[in-house]
């Protein structure tokens, strides 16, 4: 007989341990997210939802074009009339937040896991862990840790969350062109010039899907983060499922869906020139367009040879 | 030929580099003479280049050519380090880049050797012009100061009216003349060329060989240039080191190699190269069978001409210089009339000459026409030696001599 190896046992621990070491830091964290959750929503949800489906519609137009701003006025009304607008404006900021920080953790993991191959081996299994590992799993630490609220939903969806943007990041960088990464080192650039210009700026459309995928897997959290007892469209559906109500159910789950529509079509357009960058695209170049003229160097060369050019 | 020897820019000595982990045990085989395969087989380690060795003078073109596979990609990237050496060193300007740190090799890259690459390699998502500003704005070099330089680098190259375009925009030759404006605008003294052409049409790659032959005229920069065409080989190159499994298989110029083959491999590329491109007036000419000068006895030059079996002579005066050519029965006509010395009557202008620089196919079409061989003659007009039609048919139709020198 194999004698069982109490695993489950040893995690238990470690977490009392945490909890009855540094209860601050989770107060703290708990203390930080909650308010920074909160005060989003209230900036959401407190105008008239006219206002924010106004802005909603114009980000819209100018990140990605007219059809996309068409279609947040529609479904954003639509929202309205099925009275669960300011649901959707506490799972808006729910998602925000969480994406926000999966992305602040996720990005930079990835950029050292692709310079680093120690780092990307010891990453990947994490990553796996965190990306099968079923979440209600660790939903039982997050609430030992933050209770029951915003919180530990917040918690779960990030940690749901950053996998997909370490991966996407990490394979950027990878398939940078190499002959153009040689290119900076054989004029001499530093490594943090050349992660910076060269790598990053290269890497960007890739980055941009896996903030895209970070987003879009936050806002498939929201029911789980709803049981929680998070405020938002998840709780609608969790309330539903208790109370068998189809209606309501349906109501709830298409509000996800028309947010889900919007914030993909929106971020999916984040690595390519949008509209907003071939607006700021031109107005630079024409900045720079009359400055040619008075330098120096559109005459001849001072102290070079004139050569003559075909 | 001999170019007057000062320090070399770029001293190459015992050049080896070994991909693998078991890079002691290859080097070991590797220096008891084993071949690549055999020490792959034995170690796993991949033996790219072996011992290989040469100098570049300053101003010089020196062609490093090879097959895929012959390590030439390792070798030009051993000469800034991109790749670390497993042995030997190499020195510019006299300094070891081994002994150097990162800081002092990032200056030495920026300030003193420029590389240009096979697939352009600019930054998709900066202007042409940043893009050739490149090396000054790592350098930390000033606005205005990046966009001078840059703007002589894209004007140099032909391409300032495209200053504000992305690279995407442009078509591979004209990306490539980004590129080497990009290696111009460093103001570096050595330039390493990885193929630049290659991934160009035949078309473009002629242009842009003339480009380079223009721009080194000029600028005098000192070039190693990477390719795996003979022909480009021989037209561009001051000298060429042919390079097989990471080893070098003769280093000379284009005439040499052609004339004298090292081994069956290098006779295999120089049979499909255009000679009459390559073989210069200098390489083919000899010493005159004989000469004459103003004053000498028409009759004895008249005799010499009889023994010779030659219709002409060249005349030069006292410094050497062609002053045109005696014929013989123009030196019996003198001698019917009483004119014993050889004097401008006698003399008449039945040559033509070249410079020794100049290859066959720019001076064939004046062979043969005249009683005398054609002259090479140097800028004061001074004869050094002549071109017989007969050598110039002998070294186009020679089979070449396989293992001859070196």
């Amino acid at each position: 007989m194999i004698p069982h190896v109490p695993i489950g046992r040893w995690v238990a621990d470690a977490i009392d341990w945490l909890l009855a070491t540094v209860p601050w830091l989770f107060d703290a964290i708990s203390e930080v997210m909650s308010t920074v959750v909160n005060r989003l929503t209230d900036v959401l949800a407190a105008p008239a939802p006219v206002v924010w489906v106004v802005i909603l519609a114009v980000i819209a137009l100018l990140v990605r074009g007219p059809w996309l701003a068409l279609y947040a006025v529609a479904a954003f009304l639509l929202v309205v009339s099925l009275e669960l607008w300011v649901e959707t404006m506490q799972t808006l900021a729910l998602v925000l937040v969480a994406a926000l920080i999966a992305a602040a953790i996720g990005i930079p993991v990835g950029i050292l896991a692709a310079r680093h191959r120690a780092v990307s081996i010891a990453v990947r299994p994490v990553l796996d862990f965190m990306q099968t590992t079923p979440v209600f799993v660790y939903l039982i630490p997050a609430v030992f840790f933050f209770g029951v609220g915003v919180v530990p939903g917040v918690v779960a969806t990030i940690l749901f969350a950053i996998p997909p943007g370490v991966r996407l990041t990490e394979l950027g960088i990878r398939q940078v062109d190499r002959e153009v990464v040689e290119a900076a080192q054989a004029f001499g650039a530093r490594p943090g010039q050349i992660l910076r210009e060269v790598q990053l700026p290269l890497a960007l459309p890739s980055i941009m899907a896996g903030v895209n995928q970070v987003i879009m897997l936050a806002l498939s959290m929201v029911v789980t983060a709803g049981l929680l007892g998070a405020a938002g469209l998840g709780a609608v559906v969790v309330r539903a499922v208790t109370q068998l109500d189809v209606a309501a159910g349906v109501e709830g789950g298409l509000a996800v869906v028309l947010l889900a529509i919007y914030l993909d079509r929106l971020t999916a357009s984040f690595g390519q020139r949008t509209a907003l960058s071939r607006v700021l695209g031109t107005r630079r170049r024409g900045r720079a367009a009359p400055a040619e003229e008075d330098t120096p160097s559109s005459g001849q060369p001072v102290e070079e040879p004139a050569l003559s050019t075909r | 030929m001999d170019r007057l020897s000062v320090t070399p820019v770029l001293q190459v000595t015992g050049l080896t580099k070994v991909f693998g982990a078991r890079e002691a045990d290859a080097l070991r085989l590797a220096s008891e003479g084993l071949g690549r395969d055999e020490i792959q087989r034995r170690t796993g380690a991949t033996l790219a280049v072996h011992d290989v060795s040469f100098s570049v003078e300053r101003g010089e073109l020196f062609v490093i050519m090879g097959l895929s596979g012959s390590g030439k990609s390792t070798l030009v990237r051993l000469l800034n380090r991109l790749i670390e050496p497993s042995a030997g060193t190499v020195e510019v300007d006299g300094r070891d880049l081994r002994g150097l740190d990162d800081d002092q090799l990032r200056q030495v890259r920026n300030e003193k050797m420029s590389m240009v690459f096979q697939h352009f390699a600019l930054l998709p998502h900066r202007s042409v012009r940043e893009n050739a500003a490149y090396a000054l704005k790592i350098r930390g070099a000033g606005a205005a100061e990046q966009r001078e330089r840059a703007d002589w680098a894209l004007r140099t190259v032909g391409l300032l009216e495209r200053a504000e375009a992305r690279p995407d925009e442009l078509s591979g030759g004209m990306r490539q003349r980004v590129g080497l404006a990009r290696a111009l605008a460093a103001d570096s003294e050595v330039l390493l060329m990885d193929e630049p052409f290659s991934a160009l049409d035949p078309l473009i790659r002629r242009d842009m060989q003339d480009l380079l032959e223009r721009l080194q005229s000029e600028l005098h920069k000192t070039i190693v240039f990477i390719t795996h065409d003979l022909n480009e080989a021989m037209r561009l190159g001051d000298r060429i080191l042919m390079l097989k499994d990471g080893r070098t298989v003769q280093l000379g110029t284009g005439p040499e190699i052609i004339s004298a083959p090292a081994d069956d491999y290098v006779a295999d590329f120089t049979s499909d190269v255009d000679r009459t491109r390559v073989l210069t007036a200098g390489d083919l000419m000899r010493e005159p069978r004989m000469t004459a000068h103003l004053g000498d006895p028409a009759a004895d030059v008249l005799r010499a001409l009889g023994a010779a079996e030659a219709n002409g002579v060249y005349v030069l005066d006292d410094a050497g210089r062609v002053v045109g050519v005696a014929r013989d029965d123009l030196l019996a006509r003198a001698l019917q009339e009483g004119r014993t010395t050889l004097d401008h009557r006698s003399v008449v202008a039945e040559h033509a000459g070249t410079t020794a620089d100049r290859p066959v196919v720019e001076f064939v079409h004046l062979l043969g026409r005249h009683p005398v061989p054609l002259g090479v003659v140097d800028d004061d007009g001074r004869l050094l030696g002549v071109v017989p039609r007969a050598a110039v048919l002998d070294a186009l139709s020679a089979v070449p001599v396989r293992g001859g020198v070196r």
